[in-house]
């Protein structure tokens, strides 16, 4: 396994290192909305997914989603993080005009789940373990739209009210490609929880990324201590929507601060918002500007108490998450830990896989699986789900190349036309005569052949053979030559044995 | 026919039964007596005679057939405070402007589904901050009572005085109205009425315009105990929709009334003697502990030494729940915009400059600085622990005694302007009130005698947490004592 080393910026008064923290808002995956049972689907027309209590009409009250509340506590537990049994919604009071209370129903002091971690694997194949703080349960705001009209701003509360989940991670991402990491792995924990779709595209996840740089000794400063003092001075980057656009705003605000620093600049903590088009952060408003939210518990709701049979009933009902699948893949199908990691990360590739897998031989499954098909699929830069061939089709290929009717190499052109034609993988090499030739009487009149004429080739085997070389090198030539002849369907091993014997090996 | 509108809501729900005389008759004589009076005493601001005769000519169609609910039939009168499908609603605000909601309080339906009539909407103090009604955006109700000798117009108290007024004055047989601080048992005090303010989450919220959370409760102004009782079994109800709604069922309380209290143990707070009471208030407070002594109950000297702190700690919590309630009145989605100079931050700023009066704007205030950085400790999250020292105080009381017997004001009815504009002076009305409120018991204030100068004066009831049946009997023992038969005179 790879070592976990440090995100440097070389500047000139010498090197600095960055620390990420992050707040990943992940919409709760539910029919109706955390106060309200106004629907939550995407893509109605504005302001028509919108109770009375969604638009703050005199005299309305906030009546808690239990679904809500049981997809926050299945959240916590799939994050091995505390299950808070009493808990308390806030008030966050702030003017804005998609903000129809006049405050965000949220949770301050005492969130639902308390402190957790997640472990993520980098792409350069080390481990490293994000603490979580907490996760809480708060109402998302409505939209304001300001591009429909040069004098007006519309607003659509068809978002207001909506559950969301505030995950917030401790300080523990040192490196633009581990927050990216971060939150492709915590995307994958909820979905295959079933808790948030994990659609970025529609903001249905997205994350706010708080980055300081530090110099190297900092970060080890704070993990001895736990005091921030020598991490720097933080800015958050509000709303990032992909993995790509995570790790381009935290590298260029690392990179940012770094700057400011060695021109013997402070950095103000500050919120900033990432445009992706420039690639560039800029700032939004600033510690001073920042609102009095005057938090204070909402009179309205009661605290939310869970029993512990409660939560353990939730705990009896838990998917399997990817962890989980990973270690059974490992066990069960002998997978190597990075093939097992791949395939598990995603709910659907895993599904993908044990139905390729199920009763046939599992390596091979996985070679074809996370080599051949994703191979391609990324390539044609397909989803899964777009994918030509079925898992009951590749598994169709994957028994002909087992029960030796087709070759390894046979079998690379035989999916090669399954994409072209979607025909089953027996249906072709029935079609077009690909069965391996394993008759020895046939394979031998071949290899005869092959020996008689070249004999110059043979002549080489035999002074290789004879200089202590225990496998000749024109051994390997032989034996594609007698491929070839056969049109590759001569069984590999069956020509191997019988051309050593024949030369007298 | 005007003598209709003096018959008490139990009498008049008989004789409706009774076909002594139909829905639409009792609701027409309201309605003009309310045509005649209602330019004098400004109780009602919304009068729904349409809505009113076609509710009676339901009813009556129910009656006829031996059918209906418990209040068939009943006209009654309803705070601003409660949200009226098709009604405009405004909890007597500018800037809810001509606001009509399109659905209806939970309180409200209760009584509906029973069959009552609705005469229209009563006057109230602006989102029921105030304890005289003068903050209402129409001005204040003018009291159907005057000091003997003396025109000077005195307040039905706040901020349900409009209620106070229509039932004193016979504009209805009864009316919904709330209580914050003192908002029913004050004006019922001070107009001879009965009113009570049940168990925190007895009566449900919802589609009440909210002032503060954690302290209003809904509750009737009637004529009688026995009437009080009628109205608030059938205004109670647990309700999903309100999340603080008790959910429990509604005992019987009309039953209670009338029940011996022989063996009770009534307590009598040493602490409610406050500096400056009034002699006669003194000697009222004294007459009730007689009258109860009388009717076989054990008087016992009790202690809540936190009385003192209750007022303060009021007057945060209430301003610091109000200022975020009433965040939503923005000029945004509803109500009366005011555009200022067409900004968003001046939209704010005007909509609510214009559409709050001083008492509210005050109470925001109030309640936005408590609540901010650096001020919540000491302020809103010490008032809270003031609060559960007040509940431990009254915990620790009711080991000794059942209910408790307090005055329900300092004073009777005072005249419009008396107290000047000292907001704190206005404020000390509720000294006697507000305790039950922070720790969410139930209260009732019942007429008791009237003072030198012939105005009304109120004794308190304070219950154990969900013994209002405690209230009423008391209350209902008080009331047979004192054959409380004053009346206004007729000066309007």
């Amino acid at each position: 396994m790879a070592d976990r080393k440090p995100y440097v910026i070389s500047g000139r008064t010498g090197d600095w290192e960055v620390v990420m923290g992050l707040e990943v808002h992940a919409q709760v995956a539910s029919n109706s909305k955390l106060f309200s049972g106004a629907a939550t689907a995407f893509g109605n027309d504005p302001n028509t997914n919108v109770s009375l209590v969604d638009a703050a009409m005199p005299g309305m009250l906030p009546v808690i989603n239990k679904f809500c509340v049981e997809q926050a506590v299945k959240t916590g537990l799939g994050i091995n993080a505390k299950i808070c049994n009493w808990s308390r919604f806030d008030r966050k009071n702030y003017f804005y005009p998609d903000l129809p209370q006049g405050y965000q129903i949220s949770q301050f002091k005492s969130p639902i789940v308390g402190e957790g971690a997640i472990d993520v694997d980098a792409d350069e194949g080390y481990t490293f373990t994000v603490g979580i703080e907490r996760l809480h349960l708060e109402q998302d705001a409505g939209k304001s739209i300001h591009d429909l009209d040069p004098n007006a701003t519309y607003v659509d509360l068809n978002r207001s009210g909506v559950a969301l989940m505030e995950i917030v991670s401790r300080p523990d991402i040192r490196s633009p490609a581990e927050a990216a990491a971060y939150v492709k792995k915590l995307r994958s924990i909820l979905i295959a929880l079933g808790t948030c779709d994990g659609d970025m595209e529609k903001g249905n996840l997205r994350a706010d990324v708080n980055v300081s740089v530090c110099r190297p000794g900092g970060y080890d400063h704070y993990k001895e201590t736990g005091s921030f003092e020598k991490l720097g001075t933080r800015c958050e980057i509000k709303n990032v929507n992909s993995f790509r656009f995570i790790q381009m705003a935290a590298e260029f605000e690392a990179r940012r601060q770094v700057d400011i620093l060695e021109d013997g600049g402070k950095i103000d903590q500050e919120t900033r918002l990432y445009n992706a088009d420039k690639d560039e952060t800029r700032s939004m408003r600033s510690k001073e500007d920042a609102h009095d939210y005057r938090y204070f518990p909402d009179p309205d709701l009661l605290p939310l108490e869970l029993t512990g049979e409660y939560v353990a009933s939730i705990r009896a009902k838990l998917p399997e998450l990817p962890d989980q699948k990973r270690a059974r893949f490992v066990k069960d199908y002998g997978l190597k830990e990075y093939d097992a990691c791949v395939i598990a990360s995603d709910a659907e590739k895993a599904a993908y896989f044990e139905a390729v897998a199920k009763g046939r031989d599992a390596r091979l499954a996985a070679n074809w699986v996370t080599q051949d098909l994703f191979g391609y699929l990324n390539k044609e830069g397909l989803e899964l789900s777009q994918s030509p061939i079925s898992a009951e089709q590749l598994g169709g290929l994957i028994c002909l190349i087992a029960d030796n009717t087709i070759s390894g190499k046979i079998a690379k052109d035989v999916f090669q036309k399954m994409i072209a034609t979607g025909d089953a993988a027996a249906k072709i090499v029935e079609r077009e005569g690909l069965k391996q030739v394993t008759d020895t009487g046939a394979i031998e009149k071949v290899i005869d052949e092959v020996i008689a004429a070249n004999p110059k080739q043979v002549q080489e085997i035999k002074d290789q053979r004879a200089a202590g070389h225990e496998k000749p090198k024109t051994l390997g030539w032989f034996v594609g030559q007698i491929m070839k002849a056969s049109s590759g369907k001569a069984n590999p091993a069956a020509v191997n044995e019988i051309l050593t014997k024949k030369l007298g090996l | 026919m005007t003598n209709l509108t003096q018959l008490t809501l139990s009498d008049a729900v008989d004789g409706l039964k009774a076909k002594t005389f139909s829905a639409k008759e009792i609701t027409q004589a309201f309605l003009s007596e309310i045509d005649k009076s209602n330019q004098h005493l400004n109780a009602y601001v919304v009068v729904t005679a349409d809505k009113a005769l076609k509710m009676a000519e339901a009813s009556d169609a129910k009656l006829a057939k031996g059918k209906g609910g418990r209040l068939e039939g009943a006209p009654l009168g309803v705070k601003d405070l409660f949200c009226t499908a098709g009604v405009r609603t405004t909890a007597c605000s500018n800037i809810l402007g001509e606001f009509t909601p399109t659905y209806e309080s939970t309180v409200t339906q209760n009584l509906w589904d029973q069959g009552a009539v609705m005469l229209g909407k009563l006057n109230m103090d602006e989102f029921a901050m105030g304890s005289s009604n003068e903050t209402s955006r129409f001005g204040p109700p003018a009291s159907p009572w005057r000091r003997e000798g003396s025109n000077a117009k005195l307040t039905a108290g706040g901020s349900s005085g409009g209620s106070a007024t229509a039932v004193s004055a016979d504009l209805c047989l009864a009316a919904t109205a709330s209580d914050t601080g003192g908002s029913i048992r004050q004006p019922a005090a001070f107009t001879g009425t009965v009113g009570i303010k049940p168990t925190y989450g007895r009566a449900s919220r919802y589609g009440m315009v909210a002032f503060a959370s954690s302290l209003d409760q809904a509750g009737p102004l009637a004529k009688t105990v026995k009437d009080a009782a009628l109205m608030l079994e059938i205004m109670c109800s647990a309700d999903a929709k309100d999340s603080t709604s008790l959910h429990l069922p509604v005992p019987e309380w009309t039953k209670s009334v009338g029940k011996s209290i022989k063996g009770m143990r009534i307590g009598v707070p040493k602490e409610y003697r406050v500096d400056g009471m009034p002699e006669e208030i003194e000697k009222l407070w004294q007459q009730g502990v007689d009258w109860l002594k009388a009717a076989g109950a054990k008087i016992v000297d009790v202690s809540l030494p936190h009385t003192k702190y209750a007022l303060p700690a009021y007057y945060i919590v209430a301003p610091a729940e109000a200022s975020s309630n009433l965040a939503r009145y923005d000029g945004i989605r509803y109500g009366a915009r005011q555009s200022g100079d067409g900004s968003l931050t001046s939209t704010y700023e005007t909509t609510r400059a214009k559409g709050f009066g001083t008492e509210v704007q005050r109470r925001l205030l109030i309640g936005t600085y408590v609540l901010s950085a650096g001020y919540y400790d000491a302020y809103y999250l010490r008032a809270q622990k003031v609060r559960t020292k007040i509940l431990e105080d009254f915990e620790k009381a009711f080991e000794q005694c059942d209910a408790l017997l307090t005055p329900a004001t300092p004073s009777a009815a005072f005249g419009y302007g008396e107290k000047g504009d000292d907001p704190v002076a206005m404020y000390l009305n509720d000294i006697f009130t507000v305790t039950a409120n922070l720790a969410g018991l139930p209260a009732i204030a019942v007429p008791a005698g009237v003072d030198s100068q012939g105005l009304p004066l109120g004794l308190q009831v304070i219950g154990k947490a969900l013994d209002e049946e405690a209230c009423f009997k008391v209350a209902a023992a008080i009331e047979q004592a004192a054959a409380f038969k004053a009346r206004p005179k007729r000066w309007w």
